[in-house]
């Protein structure tokens, strides 16, 4: 069950910041919370060798994720594009574990069939657009996708993430100067998790904050802790606001920093140890974990029954997945075209058959 | 029926569809007030309004990834390259992005990018590309290259209709020089994939498209009158998907094939309609496959220099008569 609660604490809790109320406080914990438990059940069939692709963790950015996502609206309509490291914000926009585990393990019932890999799937009717590898390219496409809802007048709301190293790209400049031109409803979320693959940041760009970006496209720039899943809430959530009301484009940067390899290969030689050392007590679930007992926002049985929700969850959606089976081969011919076009001449596997 | 040029005739294709259908919008650079560079878009900004007539900045890769995220929610664009030359720049789009859309993601992209391509007209290096053949190496587009007044306009409303991508590549040197008498009312759409028997010949056969096809019937005609051969064109009018099957009936019927193409030679669609003859037809043929096309080198600005490097009417002759002679 992913589903989230209408809208049912919109209605703010004393002490809680962000207009938000107890019951969300625990679905942003229980959505942080299944991020890092399906990433750490995809270790283990990694391992086991039943993870075909690489794996792309996203430790340490949960509360970027989750935080961010959580302050678009849904019943409205929005729609997001995420990273390889958003996980958790598919999950909150409503994708489900066991279809992220057919993906990574190339299921015939994974929601690409088998074409694509990990967190590359998107479900418009949930509202998510999947991503390529391709960084930057999904900058230009929802800026399309916000034109869009510019054009038929709609309320709705995009959000599309890039990182250090997308920044860089030609076609991040492109969308984002297109959408900054046209006042877009987007919402542009710059992850700074220090790397991208083994290049710091310094490498990446001459600029010491990414939020300096915003300036330069005529956007308004806001920076937050990354970490501090409330704080991601709270600016997002500002953004998203003016990007419905016609304000335009907000250059939002959460930052935050990448506690695994670019993907499990790497083992992340290049980072120095007292710098990982130093964010591991800067976790983010810990950190969401110490507010909330320590506010008395929730108590230890409440998160318990979370832990033990997500943990049932995952034991199914892990023992489903596992025993499906992989996709017909000859079912990697279809859904090029709309209408398959004829083949020129009998590929050479039929040729061998005949 | 009033006679309409070329271009005429591709305005006619956008207006009607954006009349049709209110999804259908255009986005590119100086196509709003301004009308275009060529004024294909002319009078579109005062007839639609700025909303389905969008200037856009200097971003082919914005254009085409704009195009396609409004294709995902339902809309209908068109994009243009101001010249067709300018596509490079969106081929990560295009290739990466758009074209595997449907593939990989199930994700709906009905796009038409649209652009003058072509050389004769003096533009130089970046104003004269012929790109079909960067495409056709992809699966998930489709490319169409309308010759005549006609299909420019049947070709540019059946891919607005199209649910898959479509690159439209239009000819700017036939764009004011030649002219049809097309019917105003009906609805006129030429089918992605159905080739048009140009001329019926018996002896040999030119397979071509764009403004080939009159430099393939001009030759025809010197090649009746001076060698009395009966020379057959067949214009492809689309080669993604290719249609196979008029190119194998040609073969069949004059044993005897050649392909002429503006674009470069190595690696140009030529060589790909040559690999399917041989693949399916082999046993039909009395003749090799030959092949004019421009040189293989950038397109130079001066006219003599142009003038070397295209294909001209007196290669078809030359050629053919080579072919004919086997």
């Amino acid at each position: 069950m992913t589903a989230r609660p209408a809208a049912a604490g919109r209605k703010a809790v004393a002490g809680i910041p962000a207009g938000l109320g107890g019951a969300q406080l625990l679905e942003l914990y229980y959505f942080m919370r299944l991020t890092r438990s399906l990433e750490e059940r995809l270790t283990n069939l990694y391992r086991q060798g039943k993870v075909i692709g690489g794996l792309f963790r996203s430790l340490g950015q949960e509360a970027d994720s989750v935080g961010s996502a959580y302050a678009l609206d849904r019943s409205a309509g929005d729609v997001l594009s995420p990273l390889i490291r958003n996980l958790g914000s598919l999950l909150v926009m409503g994708a489900r574990p066991v279809d992220v585990l057919r993906q990574y393990m190339a299921k015939a019932t994974s929601p690409t069939r088998g074409r694509e890999l990990n967190v590359h799937f998107g479900d418009l009717a949930m509202g998510f657009i999947g991503q390529i590898s391709h960084l930057g390219d999904m900058l230009p496409v929802m800026a399309g996708v916000t034109l869009t809802f510019q054009l038929r007048g709609e309320r709705r709301v995009g959000l599309v993430y890039v990182g250090d190293g997308a920044m860089s790209t030609g076609a991040f400049h492109e969308g984002m100067n297109l959408a900054a031109v046209r006042r877009l409803p987007l919402v542009v979320i710059a992850e700074n998790n220090g790397y991208s693959y083994s290049t710091t940041l310094e490498r990446q760009t001459a600029v010491s904050q990414l939020v300096l970006k915003a300036k330069a496209y005529g956007v308004q720039g806001e920076r937050a802790d990354g970490n501090d899943v409330l704080a991601v809430y709270e600016v997002t959530r500002r953004a998203v606001d003016r990007a419905r009301a016609g304000a335009g484009v907000t250059l939002v940067e959460l930052v935050t920093f990448r506690r695994k390899g670019h993907a499990e290969h790497d083992d992340q030689h290049y980072v120095p140890k007292a710098e990982l050392a130093r964010w591991e007590q800067n976790d983010p679930i810990d950190r969401f974990v110490r507010q909330l007992s320590d506010h008395g926002w929730a108590d230890a049985g409440e998160l318990g029954a979370v832990d033990a929700r997500v943990a049932g969850e995952l034991d199914a959606a892990v023992r489903a997945a596992e025993q499906e089976p992989p996709p017909e081969a000859a079912s990697a011919l279809e859904g090029v075209y709309v209408e398959p076009p004829r083949q020129p001449a009998p590929m050479h596997r039929e040729v061998a058959r005949a | 029926m009033p006679e309409v040029t070329y271009l005429e005739a591709l305005r006619q294709g956008l207006q009607e569809e954006m009349r049709r259908d209110e999804r259908v919008f255009i986005l590119g650079e100086d196509v709003g007030r301004y009308g275009g560079a060529f004024k294909v878009t002319e009078g579109f900004f005062e007839e639609f309004g700025e909303s389905r007539v969008i200037d856009t900045p200097i971003s082919e890769a914005a254009i085409v990834g704009a195009a396609a995220g409004a294709a995902h929610l339902g809309m209908r664009p068109v994009a243009e390259m101001q010249f067709i030359d300018f596509i490079s720049c969106a081929y990560d789009m295009l290739t990466n992005y758009v074209a595997t859309a449907r593939y990989r993601a199930n994700l709906a992209c009905p796009i038409v990018v649209r652009g003058p391509c072509g050389g004769y007209v003096r533009g130089g290096p970046f104003h004269s590309q012929n790109p079909e053949a960067a495409f056709l190496h992809t699966p998930g587009l489709k490319i169409v290259c309308p010759a005549t007044a006609r299909d420019a306009k049947g070709l540019i409303k059946a891919a607005i209709r199209d649910d898959d991508p479509v690159l439209y590549f239009e000819h700017k040197y036939l764009y004011r020089r030649i002219k049809e008498k097309l019917p105003d009312d009906g609805d006129l759409v030429t089918p992605i994939g159905l080739a048009r028997l140009a001329r019926e010949g018996t002896h040999l056969s030119i397979i071509t498209y764009s403004a080939m096809v009159w430099k393939a019937l001009e030759a025809a005609e010197v090649l009746e009158k001076e060698d009395g051969l009966h020379v057959e064109v067949l214009d492809l009018r689309t080669l993604l998907p290719m249609d196979d099957a008029a190119i194998l009936e040609t073969v069949k019927k004059t044993n005897r094939v050649m392909i002429v193409h503006e674009d470069t030679r190595t690696g140009g669609v030529a060589g790909e309609i040559t690999a399917r003859i041989n693949e399916s037809a082999f046993e039909w043929l009395d003749a090799p496959v030959l092949r004019v096309t421009a040189a293989d080198t950038p397109l130079p600005y001066a006219p003599t220099l142009e003038d070397y490097v295209l294909p001209q009417t007196a290669d078809i002759v030359a050629v053919a008569r080579k072919l004919a002679g086997y």
